[in-house]
């Protein structure tokens, strides 16, 4: 579904993302760790091209995207994303925030948008919050709103950037347990969290980061048991104590 | 007291009418300068450097330059070129002055939306135009509206000015009573009262809304 080769991105003087080859097939779950400023947030910023790249190619779907020619509207369309500060739009209802997308850039009939968002706020346990503005939710509530935003536009791919990074700690749980369903429908999903417990739990693989290069790959049991990068064992040694 | 309430009494009719051509010029020239405020706001936010330098250039001259002196020079640039009631004629060079003003105003509203909401916005496959007019301008204009409010003052009691056009505006009916009255103190003071009841009603107004925006949307957690 993703397959980045050679990537290499630069801001201004500063190269945050060094020859990076990555892939997820169809239906999996990748998650990206690492320390912040490794560049695992940046790469995924690459996959919906909120950052473009400097060199290098980026296929998603089988098609090898041009940011100059290809339409990366269409495209984004195909790639949800959720953000570590869920940047819900403040002046709409929560209902609003989840047809938005759908009407006017799908060009939805308005019932149809307003069935499939009650569908989604259902799925994500909001059925009751629709007609509420953004500030009255709670951080895991606005999370699971900003997740039925993204699903709204049917994408084949999900994109989360420390989804629970901004949360409390009591509520990263309701978030996790969302982005767990979704996983086993089939969704393919790439993940940058420090979450050890959900990447152990849910991923197929686990890529890890360090100075803008993928250091080390590989299924869970094997990045978490036994990394076989020096970079790896320390990091991990942090994060797990 | 008496000669100040005769004064008042005398000119009251002359004083309506001048009022809701005061009023006129305001809106007229206040909602050309939104229209030209928020173009040359995405001119100086386009990233493109020829309308940034226009833009900078524009707003640098007439914040450079005092308004009298751009109303006589608009208005006997303009005629020069189209014949125009002095009514237009001022309410255009009121619009391109305070559009310098509001321009800044709505540059800094856009910018001051967290960044995170035009991502958002185009994570979703909505285009930049899309996003700004649906997601970015509408959190901006209620930023705007306190400032806005200030400027809409501003441009009420600027439209004064319009008076040296021969508009027969608040200012300008003062001034001519008190050339046939002998009575300037007291005319100027009955004006100023006009000026100051407006300014007054404005901004109850102005408050209310921004009070309205506010309940409905709750403030501006993202």
């Amino acid at each position: 579904m993703i397959k980045i080769k050679g990537l290499n991105k630069y801001f201004g003087s500063l190269h945050v993302l060094k020859d990076v080859d990555f892939a997820v097939d169809k239906s999996k779950v990748v998650v990206l760790i690492g320390a912040s400023g490794s560049g695992k947030s940046t790469l995924l910023r690459c996959i919906n091209f909120l950052e473009l790249n400097d060199s290098g190619r980026v296929e998603i779907m089988g098609k090898n995207i041009d940011p100059k020619k290809d339409d990366l509207n269409k495209i984004r369309q195909d790639v949800g994303m959720v953000f570590q500060h869920f940047n819900l739009f403040p002046h709409k209802t929560v209902l609003e925030n989840v047809i938005e997308a759908p009407i006017f850039v799908k060009k939805m009939p308005r019932q149809e948008a307003m069935e499939t968002a009650s569908y989604l706020l259902e799925k994500v346990g909001l059925s009751d919050k629709a007609g509420v503005y953004p500030c009255q939710l709670s951080g895991g509530q606005k999370q699971r709103v900003a997740i039925a935003r993204a699903l709204a536009m049917n994408p084949k791919i999900m994109l989360f950037d420390e989804p629970t990074s901004a949360l409390d700690p009591e509520l990263v749980g309701e978030v996790l347990l969302v982005m767990k369903e979704l996983a086993g429908e089939g969704m393919t999903m790439v993940v940058v969290t420090h979450e050890m417990g959900f990447a152990k739990e849910v991923a197929d693989r686990v890529f890890f980061m360090d100075d803008g290069r993928i250091v080390e790959e590989g299924p869970p049991c094997e990045i978490f048991n036994n990394p076989r990068h020096e970079r790896t064992r320390e990091f991990l040694a942090q994060v797990l104590n | 007291m008496t000669a100040i309430y005769e004064i008042f009494m005398e000119n009251a009719a002359a004083f309506m009418q001048a009022t809701t051509v005061t009023l006129k010029l305001t809106f007229v020239s206040l909602l050309l300068a939104m229209l030209i405020g928020l173009v040359f706001a995405f001119f100086k936010i386009s990233g493109n450097r020829v309308l940034y330098g226009i833009a900078q250039l524009y707003i640098t001259v007439i914040r450079g330059t005092p308004l009298i002196v751009q109303l006589m020079f608009l208005y006997f640039g303009i005629i020069k070129i189209v014949v125009l009631p002095a009514f237009w004629a001022g309410s255009l060079a009121l619009a391109i002055h305070a559009g310098a003003y509001i321009a800044e105003i709505f540059r800094g509203a856009i910018q001051s939306i967290d960044r995170g909401q035009m991502e958002a916005a185009r994570s979703l496959g909505m285009s930049y135009p899309l996003a700004m007019r649906r997601i970015i301008l509408p959190q901006a204009f209620k930023r705007a509206i306190p400032p806005l409010g200030n400027q809409f003052i501003i441009g009420l009691k600027d439209s004064s000015l319009v008076a040296y056009l021969g508009v027969a505006e608040i200012y300008g009916t003062a001034l001519y009573a008190q050339a046939e009255n002998f009575q300037p103190f007291e005319t100027y003071l009955v004006a100023g009262f006009y000026y100051l009841v407006l300014v007054i009603i404005f901004t109850f107004l102005v408050n209310k809304l921004e009070l309205k925006l506010n309940v409905e949307n709750g403030g501006d957690a993202k």
